[in-house]
């Protein structure tokens, strides 16, 4: 209960920013659907390809949606140049507008639409201009219904602002993606709450709104609209403060959505604190959109993979073993986009094939290549990802593979088959923090058929040549192996006893002998 | 003819579609005269009566006011100097009484009204001046009507146009509405354009009936002239429903 309460306290800022981003995106949509919407009450051919574009938006998710505007504005910077951002507030507030266009732009053409005839025959019967007739006619007719519009598009914003995390923008969506991520449900629960209520809030003072103009009691518009500029300006306020306090340019961590890459951006950001930055955390940033983010610099530093690189931003297919690969990117970053290869963190999360220590040991399996030769009676599993990736075929044709029963389990029951002799072999991650804790080990692969996964630290083209980020982050580089980093995902994966991210960071600074100098 | 007319349509035509709602009429109407114009039920009445205040434009012909083609000024100018009532009368219901009335003055930038003005028209329609700070809904059907001719009177118009303004009324509120609009039309000098179905209605308040027919005009007599059997077939068909009902009922008793 205390957890929950500290979690929802520790809100201010993503809550401020929350506010704000709905607030803008709603602006944006009611500025697009009102123009459309007095075009559209006057032909039918454009009524109907505005709604339907309107409605098609609305069928993508929310997710997806966020994520498109990424390639979009990367496409949109041969236009209007190199210093467009294509992550955190511009994409999140053009796609969350975009989403909230239809509730707005329906309610306004119907409503314009069904104006009564009658009145429309005796404002022009009187001599009313046309716009003289949408201001004292029509306006005031819809008006009602356009606000209900407004509060249907506040509601779903608010919600789908949460999402925003994904693509780099501080949102209610923080707490949530981390908490699912590291299983930490009062976070998850923190950041439910405040989005929920928030929503709430907002439905009820613009439904204050509504009914003042409906009813025609201008005060009880007047206090919902005030009460709600109240407070947006609250936010503006929170937002603008931490700001105007700026000594020093903030260095922008970026993780990607699982504990690792929390533990680590957590890890990097407390060095760089020591070292006297400012850091922010882009926590829970999708998979694919992290590279392309420090390489455009949309943020500074992020940990990521070799193997991942080789095949999905190099697009090669072969393996050209450990060392050349990791020269290979290195060198490659430096030509396409001028990022910077820090190093190699020392630990690998690659694939490998994992067995009980008990049953490795008395069947003499060391490698891969001793499976091949007397395992052939034994059952592979894998999650449902595996059996379809390069590596499976790779491994399987290197050493001539065979087993008796192939089965698929999803992730965490992967383990439990295992245990219960359900599988014999399986596909883990070297890193995973349930290796250390079921006693596994993994199997040699003398003939390197699976690629190598060195985990490896880059630094965007605009701090490359920043001589102090790097020194601040050198204790890192080669310290970290891949008992300590198992061991560290362990202490936020498991169920009892599990830590926070900013805990199992410190303690695994504290096992490298890299913990900064304000705790040491 | 001396003068010229006051409202003369000059071979006007109007056509919707296959219909040809109005067929190629020229009329001249004196100023001061109360017309009433009646026929069946799609013969073209309403179509005519808007070629006035173009909220129908013709396809041909020409209407002029005092000598002056309505179609050489923009239509809002136009019809700010001409009163529009109609059967739905068509309040904005966002606005009260004396606002809807108040509304006429405001949109022609003469500014605002004083409310002495809102309840000398209020009187003129014979409605409490305290109904002024009312909403339409919470007036009953005559009520509105009579708002909307006080709203159509607000401009200081001397011409009128009427389609059909009490066909939603009740008999009684009917004869006394057509008896004060009888009224005003002296008192206020006006020249009056009145579509009616009500053939009795027209003989009573009209000293000029026309009579159309698809689009044309079949007969244009005095009530008295039509009361003694001039204006030929379908004219007289028309004088027949009432005579016959008088009749009736004079047996009756
Ligand atoms: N806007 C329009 N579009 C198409 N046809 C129309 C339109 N307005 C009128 N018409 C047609 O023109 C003809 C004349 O219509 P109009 O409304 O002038 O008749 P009316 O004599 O006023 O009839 P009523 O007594 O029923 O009001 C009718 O056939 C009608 O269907
Ligand atoms: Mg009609």
């Amino acid at each position: 209960m205390s957890d929950l309460l500290a979690a929802l306290l520790g809100l201010g800022p993503q809550l401020a920013d929350h506010i704000l981003l709905s607030a803008a995106a709603v602006a944006l949509g009611l500025g697009l659907a009102l123009p459309l919407a007095l075009w559209a009450a006057r032909s039918r051919n454009v009524a109907g390809v505005a709604l339907g574009f309107a409605s098609l938006v609305q069928t993508i998710p929310a997710l997806a949606l966020l994520a498109l505007f990424f390639p979009i504005l990367l496409a949109a910077r041969a236009v209007f140049g190199e210093g467009l951002p294509t992550l955190g507030f511009l994409p999140a507030w053009l796609a969350l507008g975009l989403y909230a266009l239809l509730p707005i732009l329906r309610n306004a053409v119907t409503a314009l639409t069904h104006v009564d005839a009658e009145a429309l025959e005796a404002a022009d019967g009187i001599g009313m201009t046309r716009w003289q007739r949408l201001r004292h006619v029509e306006a005031p007719l819809a008006a009602p219904y356009v606000m209900a519009g407004i509060r249907t598009a506040s509601v779903w914003t608010i919600g789908a602002a949460t999402l925003a995390t994904t693509i780099g923008q501080r949102s209610l969506g923080d707490p949530i993606f981390a908490g699912l991520q590291t299983q930490n449900w009062a976070l998850v629960l923190a950041g439910c709450i405040a989005s929920a209520s928030l929503a709430l809030v907002a439905d009820g003072l613009l439904g204050l709104v509504e009914r003042g103009i409906a009813s025609r009691r201008p005060m009880l518009a007047w206090i919902g609209a005030v009460l709600a500029l109240a407070g947006l300006g609250a936010a503006a306020f929170a937002v603008a403060q931490p700001g105007s306090a700026a000594s020093r340019e903030v260095v922008k961590i970026g993780a990607k959505p699982f504990s690792e890459q929390y533990i680590l951006a957590h890890a990097i950001g407390i060095m760089l604190e020591d070292a006297g930055y400012r850091v922010e955390y882009r926590d829970g940033l999708g998979s694919a959109v992290v590279h392309e983010a420090v390489t455009s610099s949309a943020i500074d530093i992020s940990v990521d993979y070799t193997g991942t690189l080789w095949t999905n931003e190099l697009g090669e297919s072969g393996n050209p073993g450990r060392e050349a690969m990791f020269d290979e990117i290195v060198n490659w970053e430096q030509r396409t986009s001028g990022t910077k290869v820090l190093g190699r963190l020392g630990f690998e999360n690659a694939y490998g094939l994992a067995m009980e220590r008990e049953k490795a040991t008395f069947g003499l399996f060391n490698s891969i290549a001793d499976v091949a030769e007397r395992g052939q009676s034994m059952t592979i599993g894998g999650d449902p990802e595996w059996f379809e990736r390069p590596e499976w075929q790779a491994v399987r044709e290197a050493y001539g593979l065979r087993f008796a029963n192939q089965r698929t389990f999803a992730p965490t029951f992967m383990y439990n088959a295992l245990k219960s002799g359900e599988a014999d072999v399986i596909s883990a991650y070297t890193s995973d923090g349930r290796i250390a804790a079921d006693d596994l080990v993994f199997l040699a692969d003398p003939l390197e058929a699976l690629p190598s996964y060195d985990a490896i630290l880059l630094v965007s083209p605009r701090l490359a040549d920043d001589p102090e980020l790097a020194a601040a982050l050198k204790p890192l580089i080669g310290a970290i192996d891949v008992q300590t980093m198992r061991e560290a995902n362990l202490m936020v994966d498991r169920d009892e006893d599990k830590r926070s991210v900013d805990e199992a960071a410190r303690w695994l600074l504290d096992e490298i002998g890299a913990q900064p100098a304000s705790t040491r | 003819m001396a003068a010229t007319p006051f409202l003369a349509f000059d071979q006007v035509s109007k056509r919707f579609g296959p219909t040809l709602a109005v067929d190629d009429i020229s009329l001249d109407i004196a100023r001061g005269a109360f017309v009433a114009l009646v026929g069946a039920s799609g013969s073209g009445k309403s179509t005519l009566l808007k070629t006035v205040n173009r909220l129908v434009e013709p396809d041909a012909g020409r209407v002029l006011i005092d000598g002056a083609d309505v179609a050489s000024e923009p239509a809002p100018l136009v019809r700010r100097r001409i009163g529009y009532v109609f059967q739905g009368v068509g309040l904005f219901t966002h606005r009260t009484v004396g606002e809807n009335i108040a509304m006429v003055p405001r949109i022609s930038g003469a500014g605002r009204i004083a409310e002495e003005r809102i309840g000398e028209l209020l009187d003129l329609v014979e409605l409490p001046r305290d109904i002024a700070t009312r909403y339409p809904e919470a007036l009953s059907g005559g009520q509105r009507q009579r708002v909307g001719i006080a709203r159509a009177l607000a401009g200081d118009s001397h011409l009128l146009l009427m389609d059909e303004p009490f066909g939603a009324l009740d008999p009684i509120t009917r004869a006394r509405l057509g008896e004060r609009v009888r009224a005003l039309h002296e008192e206020l000098g006006l020249t009056t354009v009145m579509v009616t179905h009500d053939m009795a209605e027209a003989l009573l308040l009209a000293n000029r009936v026309l009579v159309m027919e698809a689009g044309r005009i079949v007969a244009d007599e005095t009530p008295a002239a039509l009361l003694a059997g001039a204006g030929g077939e379908a004219a007289q068909a028309l004088v027949a429903v009432p005579r016959d009902q008088a009749r009736r009922l004079g047996a009756a008793v």
